[in-house]
């Protein structure tokens, strides 16, 4: 990864004291870890117009029961309305943006213009916010979206911290930035390799990640440039991951942190909230003392899918950033229970499995926190007391002794390998 | 009966000899630029080339439009007024783009010359048109991942003039990213060899690179890097010549033929074909009716390896 030489620039938030972290929820129940790992707001998709149409999306029910729970941590709700719309997409448009704005959405985050207009007229309490499927660079195309009465764009993945700055020291809006998780190597928008490959439409949620297939470079005709046994040609990147360099994103004046992941596990979403939620808590308490924390490091290991790197914020992404190789397992843990309840009396707690585990496997507990134990499992039962050998079926309710108090929320997660 | 329809014929060439070449043939419209505010262009065309190109055009009655229809970042923001102001004086006729930046740099610089709204595959429906209709532009260049039936309904719902692309490549994909270099350095740096030496222009439009998938072997998906980074391409070339009456029927203003990544003799061709077919149908709308010998010398000068189809025109797609 990159580090920074130059001063750092500097710039303003514009409403927050914080920058807000904003994260992904692919469902109800993602929705209200994320909240509770530390979340200001998350983003959701609904039935339609979002770019995730195989992510568990949310009806109008789900919306305002989620919208309910945030608001009890003083969250906020938004809804990605990020597609590009066709002619057939504007019936039923109104209707649905003015269930959006029943339901307690505090904002939609939309690209198409069709979509942005609608909003104003017809549900005038939903913010909208621009979408990075517009691939917004500029601080001149910033100004033309908030003259449109726009009170927030999040930028395309391509703008550095020198550009984000200099858009900030030119206009007076929020800045919403991602700052971690997978990225489209194309500019957002502007690729449409799934219409190409499997007539699905990559800008209304058909996307294939055709991106990350493997290619033949040939020069001519007769001529691969390779052989059949060397890496093959992709456009497939990285993820982005900001982690260490936070600092930096706080002092530049961006306003929203946003993480990507609708399609992400419930584990990879409260863990890498968590992580974010202390770093930014853990800068603001002490700016001066700061110091980036091993352990969360270690935590987003835990979570990653691919390997991690800084996208364009400090320079554009080169060989490095790219994943021509198979890709190993980054952290030897896997998510496999989420606690409950917890009964102080006899230190045990009520856990529902998510993947199996077994007594003897050595596990570690998670809350908003952090990492706060491990311990080796001892005997199990399920509900009715019966001892098990193992936690086999999902979503199972097991009890077990633990050797810390836990509350409910709390995740727990087993060393994988053969070893323990 | 003439309603006084005559829709344009439009290609971008290459250089001012093609450009002269295809308006022999029978385009009367052509997109020119340079790359440092145009995307993937067949060729340069600084401020003097277009004040040229605009002579050709005015003594002919033909149109001349600038692409600035790059994804704008701030760098390039301080010159693009100077930018506009010297293609009006060049006497283009439109400006083409798709950044917000470019619209009001227009507007405030050269509020004379007209605005064609282009975002490549995200101009997708009329009422995002109109939108853009509202604050200045005049036509709207469809993405072409739409079929005929919103083609011609995008049509029906708007005051804007409507321009298709209906012969030649597609871009597909497009990224900042440098992705051949960052492929070939990861290889190098394995100490694998190539065939492939970075030299002036390999990586460019007449490098010739293209991808195969492993599962569709017969398909080859030009790519090239430029200042604006990778572009890939369709291994297919739309041809809609048999069905042009289709888009003629829906009074479509403008009629794109893609010239990147072909010669100036194919281009020319393929002008002429389309040239052919569309006074064919003015003359005689109802009598019209496609020969199939109209297509066969584009067919002739077609590259086997590259389908010619009919795009999205006739698909559904699903998502």
């Amino acid at each position: 990864m990159t580090t920074m030489t130059k001063p750092r620039y500097t710039g303003k938030r514009h409403r927050l004291d914080k920058p807000e972290l904003l994260a992904p929820a692919g469902s109800l129940e993602k929705l209200k870890f994320a909240v509770h790992y530390g979340a200001d707001a998350v983003y959701i998709g609904g039935q339609k117009y979002g770019l995730r149409s195989n992510a568990g999306n949310f009806s109008f029910e789900e919306m305002k029961e989620g919208v309910e729970f945030a608001n009890r941590y003083g969250a906020k709700v938004f809804v990605a309305t990020n597609i590009y719309a066709h002619n057939e997409d504007i019936e039923g448009l109104e209707q649905y943006l003015k269930e959006l704005e029943n339901a307690g959405i505090a904002a939609i985050i939309a690209a198409d213009p069709a979509i942005i207009e609608t909003a104003q007229r017809v549900a005038p309490k939903l913010e909208v916010h621009l979408s990075t499927q517009q691939s917004t660079l500029n601080w001149q195309a910033v100004k033309f979206w908030k003259d449109e009465g726009l009170p927030r764009v999040v930028l395309a993945r391509e703008t550095s911290v020198e550009e984000i700055a200099e858009i900030k020291a030119h206009v007076d809006i929020e800045i919403e930035a991602f700052i971690h998780g997978a990225m489209c190597s194309s500019f957002s928008g502007r690729c449409v390799l799934s219409n190409h490959f499997t007539d699905r439409d990559s800008n209304r949620g058909g996307c294939c990640q055709s991106c990350r297939w493997k290619y033949d470079l040939f020069v001519d005709e007769d001529a691969p440039a390779f052989q059949e046994q060397d890496d093959k040609f992709t456009m497939g990147s990285k993820d982005l991951c900001m982690i260490e360099h936070l600092p930096d994103l706080i002092e530049v004046g961006i306003d929203s942190f946003k993480i990507e992941g609708r399609m992400k596990s419930l584990h990879y979403v409260a863990t890498v909230v968590n992580v974010y939620r202390q770093a930014i808590d853990a800068y603001f308490a002490d700016p001066e003392g700061y110091e980036l924390k091993q352990e969360w490091l270690d935590e987003i290991h835990k979570a990653a899918n691919r390997p991690l790197n800084t996208g364009f914020f400090f320079d554009t992404p080169g060989s490095e950033d790219h994943i021509y190789e198979p890709e190993d397992k980054p952290a030897p843990y896997d998510f496999a229970g989420v606690v409950m309840a917890y009964d102080e009396v006899k230190g045990e707690a009520l856990v529902q499995q998510r993947n199996h585990f077994k007594p003897g496997q050595e596990v570690e507990f998670v809350g908003p926190e952090g990492t706060f134990f491990k311990q080796i499992v001892g005997a199990i039962t399920d509900e009715e007391g019966n001892e098990l050998d193992a936690a086999r079926h999902p979503l199972q309710l097991i009890r077990m002794r633990v050797e810390q108090p836990v509350k409910a929320m709390d995740m727990m997660r087993k060393r994988t390998g053969k070893s323990k | 009966m003439d309603n006084g329809y005559r829709p344009e014929l439009l290609v971008m060439p290459s250089s001012l000899e093609e450009m002269r070449l295809l308006g022999a043939a029978g385009a009367n419209a052509f997109t020119v630029g340079e790359a440092r505010y145009g995307m993937r262009l067949a060729g340069e065309f600084d401020l003097k080339a277009v004040q040229h190109a605009a002579e050709y055009t005015r003594a002919n009655n033909f149109k001349l439009y600038a692409a600035v229809n790059n994804l704008i970042d701030n760098e390039t923001l301080p010159d693009l007024p100077a930018y506009i102001r010297g293609l009006a004086e060049a006497g283009v006729d439109a400006v083409i783009f798709g950044d917000p930046a470019v619209l009001m740099t227009v507007r405030s610089e050269a509020p004379q010359l007209e605005l064609h709204w282009n975002a490549e595959m995200t101009s997708t429906n009329y009422a995002t048109a109109n939108y853009w209709g509202r604050r200045g532009a005049h036509r709207v260049v469809l993405a072409r991942e739409l079929n005929m039936e919103q083609v011609i309904e995008v049509k029906q719902h708007t005051e804007l003039q409507v321009e298709v692309q209906v012969h030649g490549m597609t871009n597909i994909y497009h990224s900042k990213r440098s992705l051949l270099h960052s492929y070939l350095d990861h290889q190098a740096k394995s100490g694998i060899e190539s065939e492939l030496k970075e030299e002036p222009g390999s990586f460019g439009q007449t490098g010739g690179l293209f991808l195969v998938e492993t599962e569709r072997p017969e398909e080859r998906y030009p790519i090239y890097e430029d200042s604006n980074g990778t572009h890939i391409m369709s291994s297919d070339d739309i041809c809609m010549l048999e069905n042009l009456h289709e888009l003629l029927e829906a009074g479509i203003d403008s009629f794109k033929i893609e010239g990147i990544l072909k010669t100036p003799a194919y281009n020319e061709t393929v002008v002429r074909a389309y040239r052919y077919v569309i006074d064919k149908y003015l003359k005689d709308p109802a009598g019209y009716q496609f020969q199939d010998e109209w297509l066969e010398p584009i067919r002739e000068i077609q590259d086997p390896k590259r389908e010619l189809s009919f795009g999205f025109f006739y698909k559904e797609q699903v998502y």
